[in-house]
């Protein structure tokens, strides 16, 4: 690989000239609590071949029955990803040779899954990216194959675990971007409680499809599939290594085959599993076993009703309702606990959103990742950071006094009133007490008062400077601005 | 009282009346097992616990207690049906040794009314084939005449009844398997619609296309047996959730002003003489009954066997993929060492017979990519089409009649060789497979050779009790055809 690129890379740049084209398929165990088709337990960590039965073990004249609450958590997951829900969707055989496959095919959605055109919204850093969802189908998990030499052991507990296949466009552009995609989908799943995401036990996988193409180009360039990740920095890591491998066989002339890879940690490269040629004929066929899943209006309604209002949602709520930028209620919206400590703190500062925002995205948000706290542990309760809000507001205190208070509501959890009472920082916004401080400042420099008025206006700061430090920086700074102009002006 | 040539429903009225304990039945019918089944072969095995079985019945009514619908009443049930604890093999040397866990829903449920499950009775390997000739366990022999085939797929439980080895059976149907054998040996056999009796259990051939059904002496008893199997079932999806009638109490031979529809493009071809004139003389004792005779057409019918083999051998292709030696049944001992796709190979090689691997090769390739298009999806068109084809029909008629067979029994081996012409066999009975509609075989006569030949009749979905009712008039007009007894007796 070049080491031009190889920092190109590293410095978080671009790839030169190229351009990578990345779509993810993320399988997410549902957590229910039986099989997919059957009655077996889908518990992890039990003995081998502990939970298993006649259907999820293919025996003879066992039939597939859909598990309802499996439905159930896909639909759901499906309008968080702001999918269409199919009313008529066909579930059929994957079918494929192999140990941990117990009836030779697999049970999946194939060309009219559950759940189509949806999106998810991201930021990465400060941008905001949009990347599409292809679709989201459910489908059967197979076993476990364990191999030892001479032999290979079997454990078929995870055969028949429901999975939902969650396909996006291929419209991430950086292995950061895939990263975070993934995340994201991992948090809406957790968030809604129908995947309990763990990605030590295989609960959550991804699979990265990676392709390379000339900046400009229109068509799609061969894909490599990077198959079975289980972890968002190994997500990072091998589709950045991937999309160097590609640039690197196309710059040194090489073809780039269709293939599935996988990726080594340890070595950090990806490296050939089989190639398009080994590729299986699936056969796929409608399974005549089960008929096509009909699904009332009542039931996505009922469902709908179960949802929690979603990030993205809520960011536009937030938009609306607070009239902050849609970055901030983005931001905002990251995290359940930080929305909800934002929506409090603008209940308790009387509906002032901007200021809200400003206050919990930059000087609240400064201190928790100083102390590596989250908001749930934040010393600062929101009632009271809204309490100093309003306390700005209302002209009480200055935006400056206000940076004192909120400090001292950090270290001490005090109420914003008390701090104020106890230090005295109360603005002073009476005239006559600010002009007589001004006169004051004016007579004791004569010199710079004249060089002033002789048209030195940089001369003004200082004059501010000095009357904030005259009134303990308690004086209204656009009361003091404005009649220390008109005192200087000669009046 | 003559056991041997007594209904289902006779044995379950003396049995409930205690003329005859459901041991002495249980016995008498082993028995004759014991002594016929060395010429017929319709057996696989027989269940060493229905004497116990029986015992229990017993025990029930010295209780006083109910003793269920079928109290005593011995019932063959084919080898492709899941017996808990007793061998089950499909006739196929894959499945030689295995013992299911579970019971399918059907046995279940006629255990549950008081039948004693005699023995499990020889099919074609996985139920294909229209001779039993394709069984791991030998060809099964007619009991009208033993050099003839009894039909198939449940040859073995249309002979064990023609024999009397047993008053009932339980057969599967997936493209006449039920039909053309009680054709064949002189009986009532009644393929439901699709979706009225639970698949759990059934050693799937052709997921959308197979229905067990009951196999017996009477219409009664057909009646019987079937409202006491069918019903909804939490283990099968595509079990209707529709009430079951109770056919035995209230079916009728009234067919006054019934339309009795013959579809034309049934009767153009040059048909088998002895097929036709019984056909004929159906249709004649319908029509003194007071039935109405009209024409209907049903065009596509034509095209059923093609699309019949690629439906039914694409499903059949995937059903037997689980056969791989890994969990149950046969594995080979003689793949190569560490060679995966080797031990599959040698295991379904050595465990499936030739015609089971013919079809798994053809439904292999009609599923293929770049072959699915052309084949198994035209071919689901088509099937759509032809069901539409039939519910067109039945707004002319109430009940479609036609042969069942293109002939009587054929030799054993007359056939073997040319499996083209075995499924075409099947023209008459594998449209309404195709359709889900209901038919049965009801005798109507003898080939000139003395050998049974049964007219199909069709209705609507779920349209059992009219069927039925049609039989039941047939079946009171030809008592002559009744009389007759098997040579083997």
């Amino acid at each position: 690989m070049s080491s031009d690129l190889e920092k190109a890379a590293t410095a978080g740049t671009s790839y030169g000239d190229y351009e990578p084209i990345i779509g993810i398929e993320i399988h997410a165990q549902l957590s229910t609590a039986s099989k997919m088709f059957c009655h077996s337990s889908t518990a992890f960590g039990h003995a081998d071949n502990e939970n298993i039965c006649e259907v999820c073990t293919a025996m003879p004249g066992a039939l597939p029955v859909i598990n309802k609450k499996a439905v159930e958590f896909s639909v759901k997951m499906g309008l968080a990803l702001g999918c269409e829900i199919r009313k008529r969707s066909v579930f059929s055989r994957k079918q494929y040779f192999y140990p941990d496959l117990p009836k030779g095919y697999q049970i999946s959605q194939f060309d009219l899954p559950l759940c189509e055109h949806g999106r998810v919204d991201f930021l990465l850093g400060t941008e905001k990216k949009s990347i599409s969802i292809t679709r989201a189908h459910m489908e059967e998990d197979a076993g476990k194959s364990t191999h030892h030499g001479e032999y290979s052991l079997i454990n078929l507990n995870r055969a028949g675990t429901p999975l939902l296949e969650i396909v996006s466009g291929p419209d991430i552009r950086g292995p950061a971007e895939a990263a975070e995609y993934a995340r994201t989908v991992h948090k809406i799943l957790r968030y809604l409680d129908v995947c309990d995401g763990n990605l030590e036990e295989g609960s959550f996988r991804c699979d990265c499809n990676v392709s390379v193409r000339k900046k400009g180009e229109k068509e799609l360039r061969t894909r490599v599939e990077i198959k079975n990740i289980n972890s968002f920095r190994f997500v990072e890591k091998a589709v950045e290594y991937e999309i160097l491998r590609q640039i690197d066989c196309y710059e040194t002339g090489e073809k780039i085959h269709q293939e599935t890879r996988l990726y080594d940690p340890d070595k950090n490269r990806t490296f050939m599993m089989r190639s398009k040629e080994e590729a299986h004929d699936y056969r796929y066929f409608p399974d005549p076993d089960l008929l096509p899943l009909e699904i009332e209006e009542s039931f996505i309604d009922a469902v709908r009703k179960t949802l929690p209002e979603l990030p993205l949602k809520r960011a536009e709520r937030f938009q609306q309702e607070y009239k902050i930028p849609e970055y901030d209620s983005l931001v905002l919206t990251q995290e359940r606990d930080l929305a909800d400590y934002y929506e409090a703190v603008v209940v308790a500062a009387g509906g002032n959103g901007k200021s809200a925002s400003n206050w919990v995205m930059t000087d609240l948000m400064r201190e928790l990742n100083e102390s590596k706290k989250t908001v749930a542990q934040s010393p600062i309760t929101a009632s009271n950071l809204g309490k100093m809000i309003a306390l700005i507001d209302k002209g009480t205190i200055s935006g400056k006094i206000a940076k004192t208070v909120f400090s001292e509501m950090w270290t001490s959890g005090k109420e914003p009133e008390v701090i104020v009472k106890e230090k005295g920082l109360v603005q002073i916004t009476d005239t006559s007490a600010i002009e007589k401080a001004i006169d004051d400042v004016i007579a004791a420099s004569p010199n710079e008062a004249a060089a002033y008025r002789g048209g030195k206006d940089k001369l003004f700061g200082f004059f501010v400077g000095q009357v904030m430090k005259a009134t303990k920086g308690q004086a209204s700074p656009d009361m003091v601005n404005q009649l220390l102009k008109k005192k200087l002006s000669g009046s | 009282m003559d056991l041997t040539n007594s209904t289902c429903t006779e044995i379950r009225d003396a049995v409930r009346g205690k003329k005859v304990s459901a041991l002495e039945v249980t016995r008498h019918f082993a028995d004759r097992i014991q002594k016929l089944d060395s010429k017929v072969n319709a057996f696989v095995s027989t269940n060493d616990r229905a004497e116990d079985a029986a015992k229990m019945v017993d025990a029930k009514i010295a209780k006083g207690s109910d003793p269920g619908a079928l109290a005593g009443v011995p019932m063959a049930i084919k080898d492709l049906l899941c017996t808990k604890g007793l061998k089950t093999t499909a006739s196929s040397k894959i499945l030689a040794n295995f013992v299911p866990p579970y019971s399918a829903t059907v046995v279940n449920r006629l255990e549950a009314a008081g039948a004693v499950t005699i023995g499990k009775t020889s099919l074609d390997e996985f139920a294909m084939g229209s001779s039993n000739e394709n069984a791991a366990t030998g060809p099964v022999h007619n009991p009208w005449n033993l050099e003839y085939v009894p039909g198939g797929s449940s040859g073995g439980s249309a002979a064990a009844i023609a024999a009397r080895m047993a008053p009932g059976a339980i057969g599967t149907d997936t493209g006449g398997s039920i039909r053309q054998p009680a054709s064949f040996c002189g009986l009532f056999g009644i393929k439901p619609t699709y979706g009225r009796v639970s698949r759990f259990g059934i050693i799937a051939f052709a997921s959308s296309l197979d229905q067990a059904g009951p196999m017996a002496l009477s219409t009664k008893d057909c009646a019987l047996i079937l409202e006491t199997i069918s019903g909804s079932c939490a283990h099968d999806s595509t079990s209707a959730t529709i009430e079951v009638p109770k056919w035995s109490e209230i079916i009728t031979e009234d067919v006054k002003g019934l339309r009795v529809g013959l579809p034309k493009e049934y009767f153009a071809e040059k048909m088998d003489s002895d097929v036709e004139r019984v056909t004929r003389e159906a249709i004649a004792a319908l029509k003194d009954k007071g039935a109405v005779i009209v024409d209907v057409s049903l065009p596509l019918v034509k095209h059923a066997v093609p699309v019949y083999y690629l439906v039914a051998t694409s499903e059949a292709s995937s059903n037997l993929a689980r056969y791989d030696g890994m969990r149950f049944g046969h594995r080979s001992t003689n793949a190569a060492h560490g060679d995966l796709d080797d031990l599959y190979s040698s295991s379904r090689g050595e465990g499936f017979g030739s015609e089971v691997k013919r079809r798994i090769m053809l439904g292999t390739y009609a599923l293929s990519s770049g072959y699915y298009d052309a084949y198994y999806q035209k071919a689901s068109q088509v099937r759509r089409l032809i069901r539409n084809e039939f519910l067109n029909a039945f707004q002319t008629c109430d009940v479609i009649l036609s042969p069942v067979c293109t002939s009587p029994a054929f030799k054993v081996g007359e056939r073997i060789n040319d499996p083209l012409e075995m499924y075409l066999n099947d023209i008459f009975t594998t449209s309404t497979n195709l359709a889900g509609l209901p038919g049965m075989s009801v005798p109507a006569g003898y080939s000139k050779a003395g050998l049974p030949i049964g007219v199909q009749l069709m209705t609507r979905h779920f349209d059992e009790t009219r069927m039925f009712n049609v039989s039941l008039a047939l079946e009171n007009s030809l008592q002559a055809v009744k009389a007759r007894r098997p040579n083997v007796i």
